[in-house]
């Protein structure tokens, strides 16, 4: 393409993911960066979780939300990447190599740049009640748990006094904690399935250490109230995970705060024509995390949920440094066969979905969720065909922590079966 | 003392507003609510019906029809949403088929154009997605879907900036005829409101109303109807309105596109006793999807957005009641489905009947009609750079969903009546309505609301009164 982009990459979000995207696109020898944020600031949601418990596989030592932000946000500033704030992208295009991107802002108005890649780094939201359909009223008082964590924590207000919480996702515990330190009280936590959708030292910290129930293989069946919530019914639910007649019991609460999954927020990659695996909910993408369409990447919640922020960062930095090969020409990519990657028996979902078969100079690291729970010891397979090329053991396995196995060059290198399916031992 | 008190600030107490604001008239409209279009005028299916399913007979019959293409009108002159999709009645089989011709033949007497029976094929060419088992279908190419409230409030806010007066949060308790006059008793401290003649456009509870002021001579039968909205990202699931054929065990579901181009199905039909009871159940939600995957069978509900119910105001005698129902007072009473379509031919209506009974039309010297909306999505791409330029607050997105900018959300409040809660907001701007349902802009549009009136945010609610969403400051 004869025409030359304005930047060599844009990076669309302005949290954890872009602001590691950026610097090592930087690092790796890119200068002409932009990152695009829609807030007033870097830093995304780690600016509202107050809480300590972030970094130690990035930094070495506990950090907060902000605290960890503000160390991924010096690395932008030392480097000297223009950032737009408070600037929205409204569109992102494809123009056969370069890409287009439409932004907007107050201060800069509607203009379009070029880019001849794009990090796509936007996060993800909060599963709503409208998409797990529970039944009763509408009355105010109902919020997810990341809402009620920006007004408790950013705006200065409490959200409410006698809180009960659906889903037992991180932030929902997160926030039993935080309200009741607020002066509120929490009644309990209800989950639907049989095991906790948090990591285990959420549930410790945070439910336990404050003697908060955790009912799981329960579900509020019903919320009641004409202008403010006043009551819930929760049930205990079957296998079917439908309420159980007879179990019901009604919790007197003024809020429900619901922590029942998280959504990449896609929207953008969509339009673009990007293709997206109904699994993680992301894009579809190679080992150097590109997606199906060649010089746009995807990294952090955009591209599949995580448990800590530490992943986020070494993902977005392996994403920002693919990046700057596709723009220095290191890699060329393109017409190297693919070895799909399958999820198998008990797999959630897998990431990366496609191998580039070629030169294999690093391990591949590949993330993947378990789809249920196994408190005994077991193993994770790789099989190529039928013969299993890699073998990890685990003491357990929680769907609610993301993890992952590294494929040697050589293992790679010997793979002769059109694809690779990991799977957990049955 | 007013000349006329509309008692419901609902679709077809503002039409009626509306209609006579273009007179020498003072106006009082009471709304027991913080805002209008707080009953079934919120929640229903927001379509315009083309006029093929009522009796002719019927008051319902005779009114669709020109309320359909008044509607029309009124949306273009008010730039209200709405789309002219076109409907389609679909047959499953030969005995349907044959209720078709019924409607058919209905929808000519009512008045309706373009109507044409076609083949199941033929059905299947203009949506994709419909069932195979589709046998023949209705073909109605009037019908289109609306934005409901905002239809309400444009035609409430025109009437409001031609001096009618809108009282909000006022619950008429009591009311007496004293001499020629009607004595609306609110409540309050005050001695009563004073109007010449009163119209009930209550919706649910206009049975209360008029026995109030005659002998009982209806009854309404609240009627629940449950919804899912369904998101959009479930791709071009249906361009147009479908209806099931209506049989005698039931109506079965609609499925439509919304303006916003998500998705809407249901309503079920449900008769109870709490006339407040919007509440949604799991057994109505389910029986709903299920009925509408016979229609759509690849249709998803996970992609559900917000599940919603409204209660209708049906009557036992299944029609509207118009009626000059005692001296001065006039019955708008059980306006159930087509009511939002035909709210201005019944405002046309009761204009006539008050002129009849004595109430005087002199057309004011100076109206001010039409109404324009600035929304950032419709403005042409060439266009944007230079109108933020010029108002840089439609510079900022606040709702991520559905692209809604700081500039739409101020120029809301500054409309004749403006948004008192977020949800009042979300029905004006068009925030929080995607699938996010404001979890991210709701903290956002809470703080403008706040700076822009001045108001405390703990001050500020959700959605009706009472309904707070702050309890208090942390660390107080």
């Amino acid at each position: 393409m004869a025409m030359n982009p304005d930047y060599e990459l844009v990076v669309i979000g302005g949290g954890p993911a872009g602001l590691g995207a950026a610097a090592a696109a930087y690092d790796a020898g890119l200068r002409r960066i932009l990152l695009v944020e829609r807030d007033l600031e870097a830093g995304g949601i780690l600016n509202q979780c107050i809480h300590n418990g972030f970094g130690l596989h990035i930094f070495k030592e506990e950090l907060t939300g902000p605290e960890y932000a503000g160390r991924i946000i010096d690395e932008i500033r030392e480097r000297g990447i223009a950032c737009l704030f408070d600037t929205m992208v409204l569109s992102l295009e494809d123009l056969g190599g370069v890409k287009r991107i439409g932004l907007m802002s107050m201060t800069e108005g509607y203009r379009h740049v070029t880019a001849a890649t794009v990090v796509l780094a936007m996060g993800c939201r909060e599963r709503t009640r409208g998409a797990i359909q529970t039944p009763g009223t509408r009355p105010s008082g109902i919020l997810t748990a990341g809402t009620a964590q920006r007004y408790v924590n950013m705006e200065g207000y409490q959200v409410g006094r006698r809180v009960i919480i659906l889903g037992s996702g991180d932030i929902g515990l997160i926030m039993a904690r935080r309200m009741t330190l607020e002066g509120a009280r929490v009644l309990a936590c209800v989950e639907i399935m049989p095991y906790p959708g948090g990591l285990s030292r959420n549930i410790v910290q945070c439910l336990e250490d404050f003697g908060i129930p955790l009912l799981l293989s329960h579900t509020i069946s019903r919320i009641e109230g004409r202008r403010r919530v006043e009551a819930v019914t929760v049930q205990k639910v079957g296998e079917d995970r439908r309420p159980i007649p007879g179990t019901e019991e009604v919790f007197e609460v003024d809020t429900v705060l619901l922590s029942v999954g998280l959504i990449p927020e896609n929207e953008l990659s969509r339009a673009a024509g990007i293709k997206m695996d109904p699994l993680t909910g992301g894009p579809y993408v190679f080992e150097n995390l590109e997606t199906s369409i060649p010089g746009i990447f995807a990294c952090g919640n955009v591209l599949h949920v995580h448990d800590l922020v530490d992943h986020v960062t070494k993902e977005s930095r392996r994403a920002g440094k693919a990046a700057a090969e596709r723009v220095l020409g290191e890699k060329a990519g393109g017409d190297a066969p693919v070895i799909p990657l399958l999820p198998g028996p008990g797999m959630g979902y897998v990431l990366p979905q496609k191998i580039r078969k070629e030169d294999f100079e690093d391990s591949i690291r590949v993330f993947f969720r378990v789809r249920e729970p196994r408190m005994t010891p077991g193993r994770i397979l790789v099989r190529d065909g039928e013969k299993v090329i890699l073998s990890a053991r685990r003491p357990y396995m929680l769907p609610g922590e993301m993890d992952y196995v590294d494929l040697k060059p050589e293992i790679l290198s010997a793979v002769t079966g059109d694809h690779l399916t990991l799977a957990v031992e049955s | 003392m007013y000349d006329l008190a509309i008692i419901g600030a609902g679709v077809i107490g503002s039409a009626l507003a509306y209609t006579l604001s273009a007179y020498d008239l003072r106006i009082l409209l009471i709304e027991k609510e913080n805002d209008v279009a707080m009953g079934a005028s919120r929640a229903n299916t927001a379509l315009i019906h083309a006029g093929f399913d009522p009796l002719s007979e019927s008051l319902m019959g005779q009114l669709n029809v020109e309320g359909m293409r008044r509607c029309y009108e009124l949306c273009r002159e008010l730039d209200v949403e709405h789309r002219n999709t076109g409907a389609m009645v679909l047959a499953f089989s030969k005995e349907e088929e044959e209720t078709l011709e019924v409607l058919f033949q209905r929808g000519l007497a009512n008045g309706c154009r373009g109507l044409e029976i076609i083949s199941g094929q033929a059905a299947r060419e203009k949506e994709p997605h419909l069932s195979g088992e589709v046998f023949a279908a209705l073909w109605a190419p009037e019908a289109g879907v609306i934005n409901p409230w905002e239809f309400t409030l444009a035609m409430a806010e025109v009437a409001v900036r031609n001096g009618a007066e809108l009282r909000l949060n006022t619950e008429v308790t009591g009311l007496a005829r004293e001499g020629t006059v009607w004595r609306i008793e609110t409540g309050g401290e005050d001695r009563g409101i004073r109007a010449r003649f009163l119209v009930n456009a209550a919706g649910v509870e206009s049975d209360r109303i008029h026995n109030m002021a005659a002998p009982p001579a209806f009854q309404i039968l609240p009627t629940r109807g449950q919804y899912y909205l369904l998101d959009r990202t479930v791709g071009p699931l249906v361009h147009s309105i479908l209806f099931n054929t209506p049989t005698r065990a039931g109506k079965g579901v609609t499925v439509s596109p919304t303006i916003h181009d998500n998705f809407l199905i249901g309503p079920d039909s449900e008769i109870i006793c709490d006339r407040t009871d919007t509440g949604v159940t799991r057994s109505a939600l389910d029986e709903i999807a299920r009925l509408a995957r016979r229609i759509i069978p690849s249709l998803d509900v996970r992609a559900s957005i917000r599940n919603f119910a409204g209660v209708r105001a049906n009557s036992c005698h299944n029609d509207f009641f118009i009626d000059m129902a005692a001296e001065g007072f006039l019955d708008l009473a059980a306006i159930k489905s087509p009511g939002l379509t035909a709210a201005p031919a019944i405002a046309r209506l009761a204009r006539d009947l008050l002129e009849e009974a004595g109430l005087s039309m002199t057309k004011k010297e100076k109206w001010t009609g039409g109404r324009k909306v600035v929304r950032f999505k419709e403005i042409p791409e060439a266009e944007r750079e230079t109108f933020i330029r010029d108002h840089p607050l439609y510079g900022r997105v606040i709702c991520r969903c559905e692209a809604i900018t700081e500039g739409e959300i101020v120029a809301a409040m500054q409309r004749e009546i403006p948004p008192v809660s977020v949800d009042r907001m979300k029905r004006r701007a068009g925030t929080g309505m995607g699938r996010c349902q404001g979890g991210f802009c709701g903290p956002r549009v809470l703080e403008i609301m706040a700076r822009e009136t001045g108001r405390d945010p703990l001050e500020i609610e959700e959605d009706g009164r009472g309904s707070y969403i702050l309890t208090g400051r942390t660390k107080e």
